[in-house]
This record gives structure tokens, sequence and C-alpha cells, in this order.
């Protein structure tokens, strides 16, 4: 048996050509864009006509059909109920959150049982922005498939660096139901910085400004020798493109309702009074001025619109923009001076308005030589190829926002500070503040602000079993992990009696592990398959990495073993190289277990002779090792 | 060396289970990843322990690490592989974010000194001298109302700050280290009047 050893640590993903491709995905609010990545050549995958861009809209039929992109959006006015767009909206939202954005969402939203994500009705149907995002993440992962002629299984998606715990772990999950082992969540900027990075080998400070359908993203990144460090990032979840939309089509709206006389509009017309607004704004971004025609209750009516207007339309939300660059530079501690470049991402950084201004204030033109719209995904490829084939680039990223916990009088208490590197552990202790207290109550939070109720409320639980004691004496620690994804992990433990009693919990607003099962279970019926096989997968990784550990090992210390004990591990070895090539997991499982048994003794013969040689002095690994890849 | 003390500086890889040094972060039989183990944050990022240190440096070894343990290296392993990735990265995150920034690489080298400062505390200042600096200085920039104003005392803080940093320097290179306790208690008070001076020009320059 021939095993290639690798440098530690430097090894490529082992048998890399036994798994399916793995893309990158920018998964948009208003378009998604599917790309792949080899030898560090990113490509878009296009359709017939050459458009990247899918739109993230999807249309539901009666017979349980879905179809995702422009046939979707086509629907959009004759069948406004069954069609679905602008879902990215509602990732990881509950009820409440969705209540500020009422009036302007073009879809009836309906509470969950539990208080959870919110549930949309279409077509007769209740659906989850989970299951409406796996939906458009099928398609993409389809015409991947189509494009390339092979299984497309994992993806690198992003997200915006604003986006909170979740909607970042909504977004996991979408990637899960649609078949995609998400490889890592990158934030939108980080991706477009490393698109550009790679092309153009700049060092320095960068500012992304990522302006897009539905959200806005501000990051601060250092540059150099392939290492992307973010410095700051900040944003709006709910400032885009389609505010600018919405303000044109009330302006329609309103000088319809000034000639023709008001009139209630429907949910399918307000739709309509958005398609045009926003062709009116895309037509702008070309020439000075134009006609536009709307249609409400039958009668027509022909509206002009002109660059000035549209300008100041949309200098509200261009200012909002500007106000968070200037904030998320000072709180880096950052002269604006100071930034070498900015690059723009997302397809509303075309208006021109946007253009001027983000110059006038970073005081230089900005870089827009990679189409906005497939930046983000171009970097995601990227990084796919990164994550599976090894690369050099290191992308070193922050949490976006501040993670606390509440404590007396509804003040938050801030355990990870924002623009902490990730991945990040913190603890911070608290006691009890009542005598013979049981439980404790702990809520999460997220957000920058002093008070509870002005906060994202994240999760909620009891740790419970405190043994009773005075009031002040417990002592509970409460540990934040934020995973190199973005996503937090909330631990809780009582320290002075050493009973530790852990509880670990994913955020709300998400979907129950249950849910999740159910969900996946409904969906495809190959996502069974598609469940099992990554099983088998996970087993067949873990059983190679045994093989090269046992080979190695072999290779170091063979002489310590008789013949007849070289045989049988040798012959435990060929067990599991057989089980590696079919498809059951419990065998492959049974044979690395076996594989253990054989190599005990040896194990234990190594053990030995390595504490006599460090009796003896002799260091059992090389500096290097020890000191990792330092200077 | 002892029986015991040689079992201390090896142990077995969690990987091929053969005998692999204490601080490695790979086994240098299998190439396997090792978990963080417990060392201080200078050495866990090939730092010489002093208050003075060269920041390209500490962020050239903090990338030269990252670049072999970050869980982007590691994301197609398997699941341990990848859970002992993350917790390399997360405890290089930590010394990162403790040495890059002086008021905590100051007191945390006093900790490993035995000689703990407490910088979380928010109570009284027990030294008057300091104590009327401080007010006398946080009364300046409360009065202050042109940015022109501001600017002069957010500079002046600004100095005082580096200036403190200088002296820590001084008292831990004379292993005073009564006098850099002092000094680090001196410089958290400095920092927080920086910054609100910093706070307050930037809102007045805002207009």
């Amino acid at each position: 048996m021939l095993l290639q050893l690798h440098e530690p640590g430097q090894s490529p993903a082992p048998h890399e050509s036994d798994r399916g491709l793995a893309v990158g995905i920018d998964l948009g609010t208003t378009n998604s864009v599917v790309a792949v990545a080899r030898d560090g050549t990113a490509e878009v995958l296009r359709d017939a006509d050459g458009g990247g861009l899918i739109p993230s809209v999807v249309h539901y039929s009666d017979d349980g059909s879905v179809i995702v992109g422009t046939a979707a959006r086509e629907r959009l006015l004759d069948e406004p109920d069954r069609v679905v767009s602008s879902i990215k909206r509602l990732m990881g939202r509950g009820l409440e959150d969705v209540k500020s954005l009422a009036g302007t969402l073009p879809y009836t939203v309906e509470p969950s049982p539990e208080g959870g994500m919110v549930r949309l009705r279409v077509a007769g149907r209740v659906l989850t922005p989970v299951e409406i995002s796996a939906d458009i993440l099928r398609a993409l992962k389809a015409r991947a498939e189509e494009a390339q002629g092979k299984t497309v299984d994992r993806a690198v998606v992003t997200v915006p660096a604003y986006f909170d715990d979740a909607a970042r772990t909504a977004t996991k999950d979408a990637a899960r139901l649609a078949g995609l082992e998400v490889l890592r969540l990158v934030n939108e900027p980080t991706a477009a910085a490393l698109a550009y990075g790679l092309d153009n080998a700049s060092e320095g400070l960068y500012a992304v400004y990522d302006l897009g359908g539905g959200t806005f993203d501000l990051s601060i990144l250092r540059m150099e020798k392939g290492v992307f460090q973010v410095k700051a990032t900040g944003g709006d979840a709910a400032l885009g493109g389609d505010d600018i939309d919405h303000a044109i089509a009330e302006h329609f709206l309103a000088e319809r309702a000034a000639k023709v006389g008001p009139h209630t509009i429907t949910a399918g017309e307000a739709k309509q009074a958005l398609m045009v607004a926003r062709l009116a704004k895309e037509c702008l971004s070309r020439s000075q001025g134009g006609d536009w025609v709307m249609e409400v209750d039958g009668k027509p009516s022909r509206h002009f619109l002109d660059r000035a207007t549209l300008d100041s339309l949309s200098t509200p939300f261009v200012e909002r923009t500007i106000a968070i660059c200037r904030a998320v530079a000072e709180d880096a501690g950052i002269a604006v001076a100071d930034i070498h470049g900015v690059v723009l991402v997302g397809g509303s950084t075309r208006m021109p308005l946007v253009r001027a201004r983000v110059a006038e204030f970073f005081g230089k033109p900005p870089l827009a030589d990679i189409n906005p719209d497939e930046v983000v995904a171009v970097g995601a490829a990227l990084q796919a190829e990164a994550l599976t084939s090894g690369s050099d680039t290191l992308l070193l990223d922050v949490t976006p926002l501040s993670l606390g916990i509440e404590i007396m009088g509804g003040i938050v208490e801030k355990v990870i500070p924002r623009n902490t590197p990730i991945p990040v552990a913190m603890a911070q202790e608290f006691t009890t503040y009542q005598d013979g207290q049981t439980a404790m109550s702990i809520h999460v939070l997220q957000g920058e602000r002093e008070m509870v109720d002005q906060n994202r409320s994240l999760a909620r639980f009891i740790l419970r079993g405190i043994p009773p004691m005075t009031a002040g004496a417990g002592r509970i620690r409460v540990t934040f992990t934020v995973d190199a994804d973005g996503l937090l992990t909330v631990a809780a433990s009582e320290q002075t009696t050493g009973v530790e009693q852990s509880v670990a919990v994913k955020p709300s607003y998400g979907l129950t592990e249950d849910e999740m099962a159910h969900m996946l279970r409904d969906s495809l019926e190959h996502a069974r398959d598609d469940m099992a096989s990554r099983l088998v997968a996970e087993a067949v990784v873990e059983a190679r990495r045994s093989m090269l550990a046992v080979a190695s090992a072999l290779k170091a210390d063979g002489d310590l073993l008789s013949d007849d004990e070289r045989k049988a591990i040798d012959a435990a070895m060929e067990l599991v190289e057989r089980s590696t090539h079919g498809t059951d997991r419990d065998a492959v499982n049974a044979a690395v277990e076996g594989l253990e048994q054989a190599t005990k003794g040896f194990a234990e013969k190594r053990m030995d002779r390595g504490i006599r040689q460090a009796l003896a002095g002799v260091s059992v690994d090389r500096l290097d090792d020890a000191l990792g890849g330092g200077a | 060396m002892s029986v015991a003390a040689a079992s201390l500086a090896v142990h077995p890889c969690w990987s091929c289970k053969g005998p692999v040094a204490t601080r490695a972060l790979f086994c240098s039989v299998c190439g396997a990843v090792q978990g963080p183990g417990a060392t201080d944050h200078f050495s866990r990022l090939g730092m010489v322990p002093t208050f003075e240190i060269d920041r390209d440096v500490l962020d050239r070894q903090y990338f030269g690490f990252q670049r072999r343990l970050h869980p982007d290296r590691f994301a197609a392993k398997s699941p341990k592989e990848r859970m002992l990735s993350q917790s390399q990265a997360t405890a290089l995150n930590e010394a990162y974010e403790t040495l890059k920034d002086p008021l905590k690489r100051a007191a945390y080298l006093l900790k490993m000194l035995d000689h703990a400062v407490d910088l979380g505390a928010c109570g009284t200042i027990s030294d008057p001298e300091l104590l009327m600096e401080q007010m006398e200085k946080r009364e300046e920039i409360a009065e202050a109302e042109t940015v022109a104003e501001i600017a002069t005392l957010s500079a002046a803080a600004d100095a005082e700050v580096l200036a403190c940093q200088c002296h820590i320097s001084a008292a831990f290179n004379a292993e005073d280290v009564d006098e850099a306790a002092r000094l680090t208690l001196r410089l958290k008070y400095l920092t927080k009047l920086a910054d609100d001076a910093r706070a307050k020009k930037i809102r007045l320059s805002r207009g």
C-alpha cells in the first residue's frame, strides 16, 4: 500500500477526487450568483444568455412544483400570491422583527406557533424563510451541476457581515436542506476583498462598500502578503437598493394620486409599482431622465423621472451609508485618509450618486473593475477552492456585533465586544442574588446598546441544579464561543461546588433540530440519500486519517514490532482500506475500531520509548514543529 | 529528568497514539494537529515576555501561526481535527488581543509576575495624586467647546498615554514590579481619558 506523506498541517484534503465539486455562492436579497474556482481563477456559472445573476425569486404552484429565477420573477405580477422575493430579509427573523418592515414586504407573513422564525403563506402552503432560501440554493446547485457535469455537494456561502447569529444559522440550515455542506460562511465584504486581493496583490488598508438590494455593509480590511485581516465592520441589515425602489414607487403613486385621485392599491399593484420603480432607477444609472408607465385599477398613468429627482429621493439612504462608513472608521481608530482604496460591491453601487458620494467621502475614486454583482461569488469560489485544495491565503474575520448577557435592571453586560477576531471564546462570571437560589435565567443578547430591549434577543435558557447557597456565593461561569462561521454557542456552569452543570444553547429564531429533521424528510426524495452519503464520507475521512496515522507510526517505530505483531496490524489496515470502498458506514467504523485494537500494544511500546528518550534528553519533536510556522 | 517529568514532556498523540512533545502543534510522526495546551500568551506566539514589543514582529508571528492552525486549513478534515484547530485559533486570538494592547499586555505581564492588577474594577482611585489629576483633566475636557480646544486636549492625552507606556517599560526593565503595577493602573485611567477626549473631538468636529 502506498501512502503519501505531507508536511504537517499542509497536506491537501485526502482523496479530493472522491468528493463532489465545491462552489462559491452569493445568496443575495435580489439576485444570487454561483461560481467555481480552479487553480486560483474563478468563473461565474452563467445561463444560455450569458447572465450570471439568478433572481432570488421563487414561484410555488398548487401541484407543489417550484420555479426559481427569471421565470419566477416574470410571474410576480400575474400571480403575486404564489411568488416570493427578498426572502433574505426574513432569515432568522421573528414576527416582532418583521413588524418594522410591515407594508414593505410583498407577501403575507404568519407567526410561527412557538414564536420562532416567521412563516409565509404562499400558494396555500406555509413555508419558512429557510425552506424558500433552500429552494433558491437548489437552483444554484443545479446550475452548477449542469455546467460542470459533476455533483456539487459543498459550498462557501456568503452572508452580510452584519448578519446576526440567527440569520447566519438560518442560512446554514437552508444550505443543509438543499443538500449542500457549508464549508464556511464568509462575510460578503471579505469575499469581495478576496476577489480583488488575489488579482491585484494589494497591500495596506482597504474599505469594502457593499450596498445590495436589502443590506448595507462596510468593512475595513488590512491586506498583507496573502493575509486578509478584517479590522472593523459595520452596517445595516435593513438598508439597501430596495429602499430606494420604495421611495421612487411612493413618489410615482403620490404623483398619480394628485392627477387621477387616490386609490387603495392591491398587493399585486404594489409589486408592479416596485418593478416600474426599479426599472426607472436602473435606467437612470445610464441616462439622465425618462418616462415610465404604471397601471393601477386598470387605468395607466405616465410618470417622468430625471436624475436630479432620483438623487434627491435617494440621498437620505445614501447619507445613512456614509454615516455608517464614518462610524466604522472612527470605531476602529482609522483615519479615512489612511485607507488606500475602496472596493464597490452590490448592484446598488452602479448608481452615479452612490459612486460620487463614496469617492467624495474616501477622497479617491472607488475600484469597480470586477462586476459588483459578481465579485462576492467570485471571492466565495476562490475561498471554496482554498478550503478544499489548500492555499496560502488567510482570512481573519471579526464579530460584527457585541454579544452579551442581561444583568439586573435590564442592562446588557458585554461578554464579547464587536470587532473581536474569530474564532473566540470568552467567559464571564456571574453570581446568585437570592439565598437558596437553585436556578438562574440566562438571556443572551446581540447589539451595541446599553439596555436589553434595544438589542436583539438571541436566546434565553435556564441553568438549573445550582446547589442552594447564600446570595452572592454561587459562581456561574457563562462561556460564549463564536466559531469561524461567526456562529455562537453559549454554555453555563456552576463553579464553587464542583457541580458542573452545563447548558449549551443554539439561539432562538432559528429552527429546532426536530423542525430541521422534518424538513429534511419532506424535502426532495434524495435528500435522505444525501445525508446518508455525507455520513459515509465523514466516516471514510476519519478512517483514512487513522490509516495515515498508523502508517506514519509504522514508518517511525516499526522496529518495535515482531513479525507477527506487524502482520496483525497490516491485516487490520487492509480491512479498513477495503471498508472505505463500500458505502456501509457501520462497517467503516467497525474496521477503524478493529485497527485501534490491533495497534494498542504498539502504541504502548511507542510511548515507553518516547518517555525513555525524554529521560535521556532526546527531543521527540522537531523544533520547528513545536514553534509552528512563526517567523 | 525524573520519569514523572519525562511523562509530562511527552504525551500520546490523539491520532497515532505515539509520543508527542506536550508543546508541539503537530505530531512529528503522523502530522495530526494537537490541542493548544496550557502556555502563556508570549510563548504561544513565540515572543519573549517583555513589555516592549515590536508590533510588526507580533503581527508576523500571529499571522504565521494562524496560517498553519486556522480552521480554514482544516475545513475538509475530520471533525476532531476541525475542533482542535478551532481551539488553537481561539487561543492564538486571545494571545494576540492581549499582547497587542499595551494596557492588557502590562496587566498580563504583572499577572505572570504574580502581581495582579484588576483592570476590570471600575472602583475609586486610591492614589490621591492620580485622583486629583484625573478630576482636573476631566473637567478640562468637559469644558472644551471648540474643535481646536478639544484637539489640543486630545493630543495632550495621547502624549501622556505614550509617556506612561515608556515609564512602564523602564519599570519592567529595572525589575521594579511595584512601580510597573502603579503605572499600569495609571495607564488605565489615562487611556480612558484619551478615549473620552477623542470621542468628544469626533462629536464636536461633526458639528
